[in-house]
């Protein structure tokens, strides 16, 4: 009896042994990810169409929730666990990863050259000379309003400021709805959807961002102050009681049909075509004169890079070079209509709202959020008082001049651009 | 001589093993990890390497402006936010363990379970609960006063920084008077009845009764619960964190040091998260709650007259 069950349970580890062997023919490669609302679509649709094309290599996303994702990854890393393809955080977390040496440098990956310079910014060393992951997605900036409103109150989309706040004067006089759907209670609102959204219009850019961290210009010159000035003028257009109204709020009174304009970034685009039932059309910041060059944010959010550690370094690259490539660009934007891709050929995509966010790369520059780049490394640190200084503008707390003065004085205590 | 007649007493072992597994326990997850604490404050991350400076974690949080204007903000807010506590918590939860005590209240069970349930909720409720409650877009605070005709005084309390805190201590209020009420009813319940009779006997009556008789023998509960409120209010992070967010906004208005911490420990957003300087300020969080404890231990308990009875 005894016998018979060793020889079984031999037999049974034998063949178990022999068929794992027959599975490590096949390359496993894992995805780090803290995009597990993703999880769908790289299971169903992406995964698929790059195994179908390399057979031998077997691709797995394993997410973990945002909120761990740093920590959990660290320790992965660190334990020399993790898997061969991490997503990247833009800037600094990822930037720290490549320092240690846990991220690949991925500068001469076939298909970087697919991106422009200002994509690669986010995962590139400060003097740009490696990149470290394949820029996969960004957002943009702008405004998403209620097309049943404007057509009922007969509004053509604003072109300028002048225009803008002619609109936003006719429906506060007509009263129908809430002229902007915007809070200041969760802060970062009045900053992403203020100030980094109408701002580089004014600061010009990446022209005015470069300058910023080369220390050519302050936070308290006037292009900087201006946009301080507008958002100010925001104040009587928003709701009753926007000091406490928060961003899901926000999103709520818009898709509600309660509010004709809301301030945007392109990630609401999946939940608004869910949520609203009427129809949405988006614009740019408005511009100066009619005629001007806009400048939109198009904020690198998401890349991916290579766990220096893989074993499987080569098949891994591979699969970045396809990530570089047209063929995800289409799968991955058409999924996700908000998060554009960042490949300089143009993706077609079906989502009419999405398309009007994306057709803005064509007429305006881009640029990223002013913040986010080298700035926002120190204490106080920028980003997070500039959240706060725009809630202080638009609640009448802080002049624009003051909450300059504030942001440059903070960055001073710590900055010292290179000379 | 005297030596020669005490009898050599046996060690007393089973005290020590009585006593091990809560010390070894307390030890484990209290003592050490706070010695972790004041220990963590006196490094500095110096290219990834952890050197000793000395107090130099504290000369930053107390002497760099952008570190000791939100420190000082933030223990101001923390006094109000437990001036807030003192005044209106205890007071009202003395009055409803008066209240409750009197025998001729009906359904004093019911109320007393009513007042005490807040309590067991979780932060996160009671934080989210009220942040809708005041919502000036679907709460129903606005509403509740356009009834009495009070609706010209809402006002989006939470999103003003010159109310964010007063509301944000009274939600706190709210949620934990009961644990006042529960320790002076229970104080008010030991008063003998023959101190009463003997009271009522000598002509002191109603409010008088109170004053004079049953608040003396209830000010040692009335003390331990201000310890509490202090310790439980200087420790505090969860209401704001829930309700305002890790900035505690409007314009750092609801910092308190609690949140303080957060940021500085564990980071928010772009901001990296700095252990060392989060273990120094919470090494002065742990001094300033030592410092209240034993102010209370060593100047007010032992001047508090107790009555055996």
């Amino acid at each position: 009896m005894k016998t018979k069950l060793l020889t079984a349970l031999l037999l049974g580890t034998s063949i178990l042994g022999t068929t794992g062997m027959a599975l490590a023919e096949d390359v496993t490669l894992n995805i780090e990810s803290w995009r597990g609302d993703d999880l769908t679509i790289w299971k169903d649709k992406l995964i698929p169409a790059f195994e179908a094309k390399n057979p031998g290599i077997k691709v797995v996303f394993a997410p973990s929730a945002p909120t761990e994702y740093d920590a959990a990854l660290g320790a992965k890393l660190a334990a020399g666990s993790a898997g061969d393809l991490i997503t990247c955080r833009p800037f600094d977390k990822s930037l720290e990863l490549f320092k240690k040496g846990n991220l690949g440098d991925l500068t001469a990956l076939p298909g970087m050259e697919n991106f422009s310079p200002v994509a690669k910014a986010a995962w590139q060393t400060d003097d740009g000379k490696s990149s470290f992951c394949v820029p996969m997605a960004s957002v943009i900036h702008g405004f998403i309003y209620n097309k049943d409103a404007f057509d009922k109150l007969g509004i053509k989309v604003p072109q300028t400021r002048e225009e803008f706040f002619a609109a936003l004067d006719k429906i506060k006089a007509d009263g129908t709805y809430i002229p902007m759907a915007m809070g200041t209670k969760d802060l970062w609102e009045a900053a992403t959807m203020g100030y980094q959204n109408i701002g580089p219009n004014y600061w010009k850019g990446e022209e005015g961002r470069a300058a910023l961290i080369k220390g050519e210009q302050k936070l308290t010159d006037k292009d900087w102050v201006a946009p301080y000035e507008e958002l100010a003028k925001w104040k009587p257009y928003l709701g009753d009681g926007f000091e406490a109204q928060t961003y899901p709020d926000s999103q709520n009174l818009f898709t509600l049909g309660r509010a004709a304009i809301y301030p945007a970034g392109s990630w609401e685009i999946g939940l608004f075509n869910t949520q609203a039932q009427f129809k949405m059309g988006a614009f740019p910041p408005p511009v100066e004169k009619a005629g001007d060059t806009c400048y939109i944010s198009d904020h690198t959010d998401i890349g991916m890079g290579l766990n220096a550690a893989s074993k499987h370094a080569e098949e891994a690259k591979k699969f970045l070079s396809w990530v570089a490539s047209p063929d995800f660009a289409t799968i991955y934007a058409n999924a996700l209509p908000g998060f554009f891709s960042l490949n300089s050929s143009p993706v077609k995509m079906e989502d009419p709202l999405a398309q009007e966010f994306v057709s803005w790369r064509g007429k305006c520059k881009s640029t990223i959020r002013s913040t986010y780049q080298i700035l926002s490394r120190g204490t106080p640190n920028l980003e997070n008082e500039t959240w706060v200084e725009s809630a202080n503008v638009i609640n009448g707390t802080d002049t624009p001049e003051a909450a300059a003065k504030k942001l440059q004085d903070g960055l001073d205590s710590w900055y010292k651009p290179a000379k | 001589m005297a030596a020669q007649t005490r009898p050599k007493r046996p060690i007393r072992w089973h005290v020590g093993v009585f006593l091990a597994p809560a010390v070894l326990v307390y030890t484990a997850i209290m003592i050490l990890p706070l010695a972790g604490t004041l220990q963590l404050s006196l490094f500095r991350n110096v290219e990834q390497h952890q050197v000793f400076v000395g107090f130099d974690n504290f000369r930053t949080l107390f002497g760099d402006p952008n570190w000791s204007v939100n420190f000082w903000n933030a223990l101001r807010n923390n006094v109000w936010f437990f001036i807030i506590h003192m005044l209106v918590q205890n007071p009202i939860g003395v009055l409803l363990a008066a209240l409750l005590s009197s025998p001729r209240l009906r359904f004093a069970v019911f109320y007393r379970t009513a007042i005490f349930v807040p309590t067991i909720l979780s932060f996160v409720i009671v934080g989210f609960a009220w942040k809708l409650i005041l919502s000036p877009l679907w709460g129903v605070a606005p509403h509740l006063m356009d009834f009495v005709g009070l609706k010209s005084l809402f006002t989006p309390w939470l999103g003003k920084e010159q109310y964010a805190l007063t509301a944000l201590s009274l939600v706190s209020v709210w949620q934990f008077v009961g644990i006042p009420m529960m320790l002076i009813y229970a104080a008010l319940l030991s008063i003998p009845e023959e101190v009463i009779e003997a009271a009522e006997c000598d002509g002191i009556t109603g409010m008088a009764q109170f004053w004079k008789i049953k608040l003396p023998l209830i000010l040692p509960s009335i003390g331990i619960i201000s310890i509490l409120t202090f310790v439980g209010n200087f420790n505090a992070f969860d209401l704001i964190y829930t309700a305002q967010g890790a900035l505690a906004g409007p314009n750092y208005s609801t910092d308190i040091l609690g949140t303080f911490l957060y940021r500085a420990f564990f980071g928010f957003q772009l901001q990296v998260g700095d252990p060392n300087m989060g273990a120094a300020i919470a090494t002065m969080m742990f001094l300033i709650i030592l410092g209240g404890v034993c102010v209370y231990l060593f100047l007010v308990q032992t001047r508090l007259r107790r009555y055996q009875f």
